[in-house]
């Protein structure tokens, strides 16, 4: 199954990722990086299609999507 | 053997340019300089050079700049005004190490001012002129013959040092005519420009250019740097024409053409049995200090003579032994302004001790 | 499993001094796609213009000159000019380009130098803390228009994508942004077809791309990307206003 990755130390939680999924699987985490910045968590790969879309979004190139 | 042409001095510029190497001129119009990119305009696309004229002085400069950092020789010229547009992108240069010829054909000023001849921006030129504290090479033509061998040298100074250099003239010089003899450009040793941006291929490292100092201790450290490099040009680049300084009891100095009108004062002076010499800086920036020092160990009277209300007498009094004395006289630019030779006699008369 | 979206080479592995949420960082992303797209990293030199992306060095691997504070068109220029095998392109904001560099990006354009100008256009000087650019909207408030830009005595946001494609010397012109994915695809697309004009010499190309400042706007990530689709493209629409070349 796709899958994306989030590198949590790029990551400044800006949220834009998570407007882009289709299907929400993107979400705002609570827990801060070493910068304080609250980061974004991929909830479920059973749903990702792969499209990338999220990681065209992210300004920060903090997300790597994987597809077979 | 080398060609003898009689052409203005503003046409020795870009002749001598041409035969430095220089391929990429960037102008805009400006009276007294506007024969010089005319000239280039005719010249250098011929050569495989480009030629601009950009929309503004400002644009010009910075196309200097741009061109500079890719490694190729290139030029810009203006007048007074026009080089007070440039002073943002001098200074850019200067602060990112940038080697380029800045031409200056001065005018009356300040403002609109006048075309007359004017030696009024002696400050702008050699007190660097824009922001930052920074100094460029300074040099001052006397002759037609000196636009062109003066153009050729402030190429390999500025190539040398990593600073813009400045030809700096007045449009006496640059609209008068006399005849030249187009030397070839001289075999000087220049350094190779392991500096030079140029799109960084496989495995190099990232080249940058720039004057943005933020890390700490970068910048003062950049200024300690320059201040170095500006004695080294100090110590080893000072360049004058000295006559009859020997036996002088006074010795009367300016620079461009107002040394030569003094030069015939002088030597109606000397006629008249006065021990009198003539000192003309050629740089004026590096300043020829020590040169003055010793004429003054000797000589404790110096008359200071120029286009304005007096700038460069500030470097000499900083120059000579606090016991010589140093009077001015001075004829600030504007029409029917230019002193006589008579007129300069007196004032040697004025003061001779 | 492969990686299917990856960092592209012309972009350095580095964290971003941009705020988040800012699109400076995926405008970033885009043009250093289209290096690697046409392989052009090794020879390109970009040019630095003095705002939010004055550390273009920093994000890009390519080597880079700065350029004193509106005048990257004239320093590209000068460096295309002595290097017309190089691939050069200025990275320029609002303030730099349409406000101080206004002269020099128009007979740029004019004189139909061989470069590339991406301009970003998020209504603020962002670096020096939000004042009001040549491209506020009216009615905006910015730390220099306190009670909203007022047309009657600031004039009204220019259009800069449509005011070049006046211009016989410019190639492609063309006005996009990044905030939605649909927008950033076709962002994509368009700046490549600006580095193609370069890498296939046909004239000057222009991208401006539209792009949130959420720290100077004042609003959160999220509202502030809402507003580049609420207000700023009905008033600077996105498309291709010239494309002589038809790539």
């Amino acid at each position: 199954m796709p899958y994306i990755t989030i590198n949590g130390e790029r990551c400044k939680g800006c949220g834009l990722c998570t407007i882009a999924c289709p299907k929400k699987l993107v979400a705002m985490s609570e827990t801060p990086n070493s910068l304080g910045f609250t980061v974004a968590v991929f909830s479920g790969p059973e749903m990702c299609t792969g499209c990338k879309l999220c990681a065209e979004m992210c300004p920060d190139v903090a997300i790597a999507v994987f597809k077979d | 053997m080398s060609e003898k042409l009689f052409v203005k001095g503003n046409e020795a510029v870009a002749m001598a340019a041409i035969e430095a190497g220089c391929r990429y001129y960037f102008g805009y119009p400006i009276t007294p300089q506007s024969d010089i990119p005319e000239y280039l305009s005719r010249g250098l696309p011929g050569l495989g050079g480009e030629f601009i004229q950009a929309e503004s002085e400002i644009a010009a400069i910075n196309m200097l700049l741009g061109a500079s950092a890719t490694g190729v020789r290139c030029m810009t010229s203006s007048s007074g005004p026009g080089i007070s547009l440039k002073q943002e992108g001098i200074s850019y240069m200067a602060g990112s190490e940038l080697p380029g010829v800045i031409v200056d054909i001065m005018r009356a000023g300040p403002g609109l001012g006048g075309i007359d001849a004017s030696q009024a921006d002696y400050f702008q030129a050699t007190r660097g002129g824009g922001h930052g504290g920074y100094r460029i090479i300074v040099l001052a033509p006397a002759s037609v013959q000196e636009m062109y061998d003066l153009t050729m040298l402030a190429f390999d100074l500025s190539d040398i040092y990593r600073m813009p250099a400045m030809v700096l003239a007045d449009s006496v010089i640059g609209q008068m005519k006399e005849s030249v003899t187009a030397n070839p450009r001289p075999a000087t040793a220049l350094p190779d420009k392991d500096w030079v941006v140029r799109g960084r291929g496989e495995g190099q490292p990232q080249r940058v250019v720039k004057s943005l100092y933020l890390g700490d201790g970068e910048m003062e450290a950049f200024h300690w740097k320059m201040h170095a490099r500006y004695q080294e040009l100090a110590d080893r680049e000072c360049r004058w024409e000295d006559l009859e300084t020997g036996d002088a009891d006074l010795i009367v100095t300016a620079f461009g053409s107002t040394a030569r009108i003094a030069r015939t004062a002088v030597a109606m002076a000397r006629e008249a049995g006065m021990k009198v010499g003539l000192m003309r800086p050629i740089t004026l920036f590096p300043f020829p200090k020590q040169a003055y020092a010793e004429f003054s160990r000797r000589c404790k009277r110096f008359l200071v003579i120029e286009l304005s209300t007096g700038q460069m007498v500030d470097d000499v009094r900083l120059s000579v032994a606090r016991d010589a004395e140093v009077d001015f006289y001075g004829r600030p630019p504007g029409a029917g302004s230019l002193p006589t030779p008579e007129e300069l006699f007196g004032q040697i008369r004025k003061v001779y001790p | 499993m492969r990686q299917v979206f990856a960092r592209p080479e012309s972009l350095k592995d580095v964290q971003t001094h941009f705020c988040p949420g800012c699109n400076h960082g995926s405008i970033h992303r885009l043009v250093a796609e289209a290096m690697d797209e046409f392989g052009i990293r090794g020879e390109t030199i970009g040019v630095a213009s003095v705002g939010c992306s004055v550390f273009l060095y920093n994000y890009f691997d390519v080597d880079v000159i700065e350029a004193p504070h509106g005048r990257a068109p004239a320093v590209a220029t000068g460096a295309k000019r002595a290097r017309p095998d190089r691939i050069v392109f200025t990275y320029q904001g609002d303030g730099d380009l349409a406000a101080i560099g206004t002269s020099e990006i128009i007979h740029a354009a004019n004189r139909g130098e061989a470069i590339t100008v991406i301009f970003v256009n998020n209504t603020t000087y962002g670096m020096t803390g939000g004042q009001m650019a040549p491209t506020t909207m009216v009615g905006q408030k910015t730390s220099t228009s306190p009670s909203g830009r007022n047309q009657a005595k600031d004039g009204y946001p220019i259009r800069m994508a449509e005011l070049l494609a006046q211009l016989e010397g410019v190639g492609f012109s063309a006005r996009v942004a990044v905030n939605n994915p649909k927008n950033v695809i076709q962002a994509k697309r368009m700046i490549k077809t600006a580095f193609r004009y370069q890498v296939e010499n046909k004239g000057f190309s222009f991208i401006e791309a539209l792009a949130a400042c959420p720290t100077n706007w004042g609003m959160n990530p999220l509202a502030a990307n809402e507003r580049v689709g609420d207000e700023m493209i009905p008033y600077f629409p996105l498309g291709v206003y010239r494309n002589t070349a038809n790539l």
